[in-house]
Order: structure tokens, then C-alpha cells, then sequence
């Protein structure tokens, strides 16, 4: 039974690939929504950090990708790590100035950070395109074998295998002794040290490891996309990111899945009809949350599932 | 020599726009301890406010200010009372998500009634133009905001340091659980205070629709400005949000007009160096 | 003085011009069974701020097993064998008993980074974890749910099983029934009395009945000075004690058990 509730996701994704052929392009952006979600998951609702600074590390990697893919590197797999690497160091450069000062002063640096980085994106047009985007993106086969296709077959599945890899990988990571250190300082961050734990150091690594799952996040899209734009970088997409955790649920991985795919679906139903009819029904669905608890769909889930499943 | 002077004057004058438009946010944070991310929302409702009174109905330039303050105000109380009163003492992320929710829908509202052009408005013959002084040409619209905005400042601070409501309030943002012991309506005090500041907000945005620009995308853009107003300033008295938005706005005017290949960039780092220089002040307050 | 497990000498705090603790020295013995008390405004709590390090002193010196830690910080002194319990529940609300207890067992034995293997693949945690609920005597159906959603008495076990877990050499017990209601006290009293005797026990307390049966040793504070020092049987009958406490509370070896 719980072997099956764990399988149900993955597997409803393989069937989504076969039932809507059309869809693909939306189905990737729902795996790579779902990959920032988790990252944001990771140092939100489990580190307890807030940040309205996230889709830093999620441009930063984007540009990554799409960068060495524009300059003649375009090997895929490859590319992921570079953008990971690049969100790291630029997530281990940030912690400090985030975690040092207070919960609120920390929010707005990592606000202020935000900004700073697609401003300066915007600014630096000769390397990024600015407002144009990163135009002639182009990417190899993945495993030298899968060329990414019109129909974006390719795209989808390799996007669905990194987020079915990282995302087992943060499973074991929050089950582990240290995702239990990280509930413990987001539980009560003046006792952990109490009993010796280093915050400091844990929320780093924490904050680290949510930069570099969002730099994966964003070099998927460059990848699969072939472009790069602004938006990869924009306050919006934080403010997006953190309306699916809470969508989905906060400090549950499978949340993270369940809220992405909600809110990619709901924001491509809608804002077909009228961007600002999306617009208005998001700000209603954040205040919503906001007021009335944070259980979010998986909270909803849990309930009508049996104890211990999926958590 | 002489463009320095129109620099400063107009950064000045910018500055002085600015701390009207954050005053209200340093109370926010500082007194109620929440992330409003939707304080800009207020001023977008008195800009639009007046744009509509000014240029459809006729209605003349002073008066339009005062309907924009007295609209943002009125609804800063409503939403007060109906939906922030439930977000004191919830932790920042609530918070921030009701208030970038508030934002979103304003927005969504502001550009389904007036589209998302940018709004224009004419002002009256007496603010248009410059004036000549020891022959340097002076914006008489900038002169204007500073002497209105300087009133309003000085206004603010002799109330907060005369006037029985201004130490009520300051006993509240002191230590909000000995001023409910002491019989304090801390809970009316909250919603007036709320109030004011949405009202001075309201009234900063009618005041910068020619100076700031109006659109639906207004509370977003200035956000940060906001924020480094309240962040440096503080939030027990008037004079350091004062002097934070002036040099705020200097800053800003001078690196558009002598660096305008860097842009923003300027303010964004100076909030985030700013922010880890001075972390304390109100935000040590808040930290709690 | 020879070394005990915790000395002070001369430790003083003072705040602005009020002097919250003045000149006290004191020695807890290896393994001793040691009360501090005194009536309210003593400065007892910031003594114990003050032992573990959570507040610096304005003069004199705390040395731990022999050495001074004066300016070691709190987690040093944690390190080198003090732990404390604190007076106010400080507890992970949303962790279940059972998880935050493997949470300091963990941070304590150097796996606290561990990230590559489950919790659950690791038994000795979970077997320490429980060998420690077990020696608080914390029943084992609660051990899963949420603390938050505890009782009082048995958030107060699961706070020294919390500081037993740093295998300390010197436990501070900072009013382990302050608030606990009289249906659960004597949990916590079994608890207490259950400690292992290679630990030393400071208590710091009101609840005069849990003092006379558990301390072989009293320090008396009164207005940030020690007042008085030595076994129970002296303390009961010393006058000035009792006059520390007149119209306060009842202070007597004939009381003992009914207060």
C-alpha cells in the first residue's frame, strides 16, 4: 500500500507522457516547477529560512546552462552540475549575509539579493541578451544518444529523471540525522544550541544545498527551452515558488510535487483566459493560505489517507 | 555646479516623496512586528485616486490630494480591521504571502479598471515650470513637494513627541503587553496608527505620479525603497526614516543621472549593505 | 578549595547598578545531590544564566571539573559536560519526544551532519533515545506523537532526558516542577530522584518537599548573597533561613512530605 502511495506520482507522470502527447512542453515545466519547489521546500519548510530571493539561484543557474550551451558546451548533463556549482558558491557566498542578522533583515537581504542579481543580469546585456534573453542556445543530445525533439519527448523525460533523482536524494537528505537538526533549529532555533547544534553551519549548508537544487531547476529550463530569459531571475517567480509550497503544503516533499503541478495547471488554464484574471485569483489563493492554515493540499491529502503515508 | 544643484534638489525632493510614501511602513513593522509587503498597494490607490478626480472629473489638484489621502486611509482601517488585525504575532511567511497576495489583487484590480498604461496627469499652471534662483532653474513642482512633505514631516514628529496619541503610541511600540496592562487600546491605537500611515501613503502616491510614475506595477517597483527607508530609519521616531529617505533619495537621482548604465543596481546594494551595516534599530526590535 | 565538579568564587552580576549576584562561591561536589534556593528576587535564575554560560559575569570565575570556563560560550561549556534544563519549557513543539531526543543524542556522538543515511538506519540512536526516555520513566505511548500536544509533568521528564543526552557531567535542574501540576509532580520527582549517580545535580527550586527529599546539600540566596550553606538538617534549623522566608513559605524538617 505505501510502496504504491510513493509510486503514484512517478507513475501518473510515465501515464500524463503517453495520454497527452500535445502537452509536453506544459508537463515540463510542471517537473521543473516542481524541482524549484522542492529546493525552496528544502530551506523554507524544513531550515525555516524565508526567502523572496530564491529564482536568484534558479537564473543563476539558467544562465549557467544557457551560456556554456551559447558558447559551444552544450553537453547536458555536464551543464547541470556547472549550474549547480555556480548556485552553490553563489548560495555559500549569500548565507552569511542572510543568516546573520535577523529573521526580517535576513528576509529583505535576501530580497535585496534578488534584485540585485536580475538587475544586474538586465544591465549586462552583451553577455546575457538583457531584456532580449539568451538567444542561440544549443544543447547535445542527453548521453550523447536522446536529441531534444520538437515535440519536447526529451525534454520532459530527462527533466522527470533529474527531479525523480533529486528529488529521492532530499528525501533521504530531511530523513537523515541532519534534515532532523535542520526541524530542530526551524522548531526552536534558541534551544538547538543548547544541545549542540551549529546552527549557523547547518542553516548554510541547508541554504547551499535549496541554491544549488534551484540552479539545477533553472538550467533545465535553459536546456529543454533553448533560451533564457529575465523571468528566470524575476521577483515572480519567488513569489510563484512559494505559492506552490504552500499550495502543496509546507515541510512535505510530496506537497512540492502536488503544488507545482496545481499551480502550473491553474496558471495555464487561467491566464489563457486573462493574465490579469490569473493575476487576481493567485493574490486571492495566497491570501487565502496566508489566513487559513498551512496544510496546504497535502495537508487535505493526509487526511484522507492512511497514518504514516507519504510525509 | 548648477546640475549638482538641480541634483540635489531633485533628490531632495524625491526623498522627501519617499518618506512620506514608507513613513507608514516603519510603523507597520516596527509597532505591529509585520512583513507589509502590500504598504506600496496604499500609495498605488491614492495615486489612481487622484488621477481620476484630476483629469475625469475635473476636480482641482489640492483637493484631489486630500481625497487620495482620506481614500488609501479609509481603506488601510478597513483592511486593518478585517484582515491584517488576523496576521499579528503569524510567523513572516504568512505574512509575506498575505501580503504579496494583497498586492497581486490590488494590482489585478488597478489594471482591469485603468489598464496597464502608465498614468499621466496635468499639473495645475502654479506647480508647472521652474523658477529662477541666483540663475539656476528650480522645478516649482520639487519646491512644492519639499515644503508640503518637510510640513508633513515636521508634523508627524511634533506629534508623536506632543500629543497624547503620539506617546500612547510610542508606549505601544515600546512594549506592546505593558501598554495593554496599563489600559492602553492598543488594539484601536494599531488600526489608527494603520490607517494614518496607508492615508500618508495614499497621499505620497498622488503626490509622485509625476515624479514616481503610476502604473499597476507601482507597489512591486518601489518596494525595496520602502524597505530601505524603514530598514536604516527605524522605527521610533520620525527623524530617522527622515534622513534615510533623503539620502535614499539623493542617492537614487544622482546614480540615474551620473551613472544611468547601472540603474538600480545602486539602490539594490545599498539596501543589502545598508541592511547588513545597520541590522539593528527597528529590525533588532522586530526580531523577536 | 580542591576541584569539584563546578566552583565558583566570587561570581557576580550586576545590572546597571543593581547587583543581582554578589560574591557568590560555591562548590558542587563530584556527584553530589545539591539545592540551591531562595526566596523569589534571590537571583537564583541568574545564577544559573550565569553557570551556563548564557550571560557573561561581571567578576569572578566558574570552573567546571577543575577548569575555567569564565568566558567559555554555552556550547563550550555544554561540551566540557554542563548541561541544564530550563525553567520555562523549551521544547521542539513539532518534533515527536522520540525524535528530539535522537536529535541530541545525534549532535552529541558527532552525527549531527550526517546526511547520507536515514535516521532510521541508524539503531543506536534510537536505542539511546529510548534507554533515556526510559531512565525519566517517559511512557512509552507517548513517545511518537507531537510534543507540543504533551502535558506539562511529561514535557518536563522529556527536558531532562533532553540535557541527560549530552551525557553531562554537571546537570543544572532549573525548577523541574515550577508549573507542573500536583497530579504529575511526582513523575517528575521519580525522574529526579532516578538521575545516575555519577552526575552532579544542582536544583535550583521552590517546591520545598522535592528540596528536602532529593538534596544532600543546600545553598540558601538571599538579595544575590549566599545566605547559608550546609546539610539539610542545619539549613531546616538555621534562623536566618527561616527568617529569609518568614511569612513566605514554611521551612522545617517536621514539614517535610506535607508541603
Amino acid at each position: 500500500m505505501r510502496v504504491l502511495l510513493h509510486a503514484l506520482p512517478w507513475l501518473a507522470a510515465i501515464a500524463a507522457y503517453f495520454l497527452m502527447p500535445e502537452q509536453l512542453p506544459l508537463l515540463s515545466s510542471i517537473a521543473i516547477a516542481a524541482l524549484f519547489t522542492v529546493s525552496l521546500d528544502l530551506i523554507v519548510g524544513y531550515a525555516g529560512v524565508v526567502t523572496l530571493g530564491q529564482a536568484a539561484f534558479f537564473g543563476a543557474g539558467a544562465y549557467t546552462a544557457g551560456l556554456l550551451a551559447q558558447n559551444g558546451w552544450g553537453e547536458p548533463l555536464s551543464g547541470l552540475l556547472a549550474a549547480a556549482a555556480v548556485a552553490t558558491v553563489l548560495g555559500l557566498i549569500t548565507a552569511p549575509l542572510v543568516l546573520r542578522s535577523g529573521a526580517l533583515a535576513g528576509l529583505m537581504v535576501t530580497l535585496g539579493l534578488g534584485l540585485m542579481l536580475y538587475e544586474a543580469a538586465n544591465k549586462a546585456a552583451p553577455i546575457t541578451g538583457g531584456a532580449d534573453g539568451l538567444q542561440g542556445v544549443e544543447v547535445w543530445p542527453v548521453l550523447g544518444v536522446f536529441r531534444f525533439d520538437l515535440y519536447g519527448q526529451t525534454a520532459y523525460l530527462y527533466s522527470l529523471a533529474v527531479l525523480f533523482i533529486l528529488f529521492w536524494l532530499a528525501k533521504l537528505i530531511v530523513a537523515s540525522p541532519y534534515g532532523l537538526s535542520l526541524r530542530g533549529i526551524n522548531g526552536n532555533p534558541r534551544r538547538a544550541p543548547a544541545l549542540g547544534v551549529p546552527v549557523k553551519a547547518r542553516l548554510t549548508a541547508a541554504y547551499a544545498l535549496a541554491a544549488a537544487y534551484a540552479g539545477v531547476a533553472g538550467a533545465l529550463l535553459a536546456q529543454t527551452t533553448a533560451f533564457v530569459s529575465l523571468d528566470a531571475l524575476s521577483f515572480q517567480r519567488s513569489a510563484d515558488g512559494l505559492l506552490m509550497l504552500v499550495l502543496g503544503g509546507l515541510g512535505s516533499l510530496y506537497g512540492a510535487l502536488i503544488g507545482a503541478a496545481a499551480f502550473t495547471l491553474a496558471h495555464h488554464a487561467l491566464s489563457e483566459a486573462s493574465p490579469i484574471f490569473w493575476q487576481f485569483w493567485l493574490g486571492i489563493a495566497l491570501i487565502a493560505l496566508a489566513l487559513f492554515g498551512r496544510g496546504g493540499l497535502m495537508g487535505l491529502l493526509r487526511k484522507l489517507l492512511p497514518r504514516g503515508a507519504g510525509s | 555646479m548648477a546640475a549638482a544643484i538641480t541634483v540635489l534638489l531633485d533628490g531632495v525632493a524625491s526623498g522627501m516623496l519617499l518618506f512620506v510614501l514608507s513613513v507608514g511602513l516603519s510603523v507597520t513593522l516596527g509597532l505591529m512586528n509585520v512583513v507589509n509587503l502590500a504598504h506600496g498597494a496604499f500609495g498605488m490607490v491614492g495615486g489612481y485616486v487622484c488621477v481620476v478626480l484630476l483629469s475625469r472629473a475635473g476636480v482641482p489638484f489640492v483637493p484631489s490630494l486630500a481625497a487620495a489621502t482620506l481614500a488609501a486611509a479609509a481603506l488601510g482601517w478597513v483592511l486593518e480591521r478585517l484582515l491584517y488585525v488576523r496576521l499579528y504575532g503569524r510567523d513572516h511567511l504568512d505574512q509575506v504571502l498575505f501580503s504579496i497576495g494583497l498586492v497581486f489583487v490590488m494590482g489585478a484590480v488597478a489594471d482591469w479598471l485603468m489598464g496597464a498604461r502608465q498614468q499621466l496627469i496635468q499639473l495645475p499652471e502654479w506647480l508647472s515650470g521652474r523658477v529662477e534662483i541666483g540663475g539656476i532653474g528650480l522645478g516649482r513642482y520639487r519646491i512644492f513637494l519639499i515644503l508640503l512633505c518637510g510640513v508633513v514631516a515636521a508634523g508627524l514628529h511634533f506629534g508623536l513627541v506632543r500629543t497624547r496619541f503620539g506617546a500612547r503610541l510610542r508606549a505601544a511600540v515600546d512594549d506592546g503587553v505593558v501598554a495593554r496592562g496599563m489600559g492602553l487600546p492598543v488594539g484601536r491605537i494599531f488600526s489608527l496608527t494603520f490607517a494614518l500611515g496607508s492615508g500618508l501613503a495614499g497621499l505620497g502616491g498622488a503626490l509622485g505620479v509625476e515624479v514616481l510614475g503610476l502604473d499597476p506595477n507601482f507597489p512591486l517597483k518601489y518596494l525595496v525603497y520602502f524597505l530601505v527607508v524603514v530598514a536604516v530609519g527605524g522605527a521610533n521616531s520620525v527623524i530617522g526614516p527622515f534622513v534615510a529617505a533623503i539620502l535614499l533619495g539623493v542617492l537614487d537621482v544622482a546614480g540615474k543621472y551620473w551613472v544611468p548604465q547601472v540603474g538600480a543596481f545602486v539602490i539594490y546594494t545599498a539596501m543589502v549593505v545598508l541592511l547588513l551595516a545597520r541590522p539593528d534599530g527597528l529590525l533588532a526590535k522586530a526580531r523577536s | 578549595m580542591s576541584g569539584g565538579a563546578l566552583q565558583t568564587q566570587g561570581l557576580t552580576r550586576r545590572f546597571g547598578t543593581f547587583t543581582a549576584v554578589d560574591k557568590v562561591s560555591l562548590s558542587v561536589a563530584e556527584g553530589a545531590r545539591h539545592a540551591l534556593i531562595g526566596p523569589n528576587g534571590a537571583g537564583k535564575t541568574t545564577f544559573v544564566n550565569l553557570l551556563s554560560g548564557a550571560i557573561p559575569a561581571s567578576a569572578g570565575s566558574v570552573a567546571l571539573l577543575g577548569e575555567d570556563v569564565t568566558a567559555a560560550p554555552q556550547h563550550a561549556r555544554v561540551r566540557r559536560g554542563l548541561a541544564r534544563t530550563f525553567q520555562v519549557n523549551q521544547l521542539f513543539a513539532e518534533l515527536s519526544p522520540r525524535e528530539a531526543v535522537v536529535l541530541a543524542v545525534s549532535e552529541r556522538a558527532g552525527a549531527g551532519g550526517t546526511w547520507w543515511r536515514p535516521v532510521s538506519s541508524m539503531p543506536a540512536l534510537r536505542g539511546e533515545a529510548d534507554a533515556l526516555l526510559d531512565l525519566v520513566r517517559f511512557p512509552i505511548a507517548g513517545r511518537d506523537g507531537r510534543t507540543g500536544a504533551l502535558a506539562y509533568g511529561r514535557q518536563r521528564l522529556l527536558e531532562i532526558a533532553l540535557a541527560l543526552a549530552m551525557k553531562p557531567r554537571v546537570l543544572l535542574l532549573d525548577e523541574p516542577a515550577a508549573g507542573v501540576p500536583p497530579a504529575e509532580s511526582r513523575e517528575v520527582l521519580e525522574a529526579v530522584s532516578a538521575l545516575p549517580r555519577d552526575v552532579a545535580v544542582l536544583l535550583i527550586e521552590h517546591d520545598m518537599d522535592l528540596v528536602f527529599r532529593f538534596a544532600e546539600r543546600i545553598t540558601v540566596l538571599a538579595q544575590g548573597a549566599v545566605l547559608a550553606d550546609g546539610e539539610p538538617n542545619a539549613i531546616a534549623r538555621d534562623p536566618r533561613v527561616k527568617e529569609a522566608y518568614l511569612g513566605t513559605m514554611e521551612v522545617g524538617v517536621g514539614e517535610v512530605g506535607h508541603g
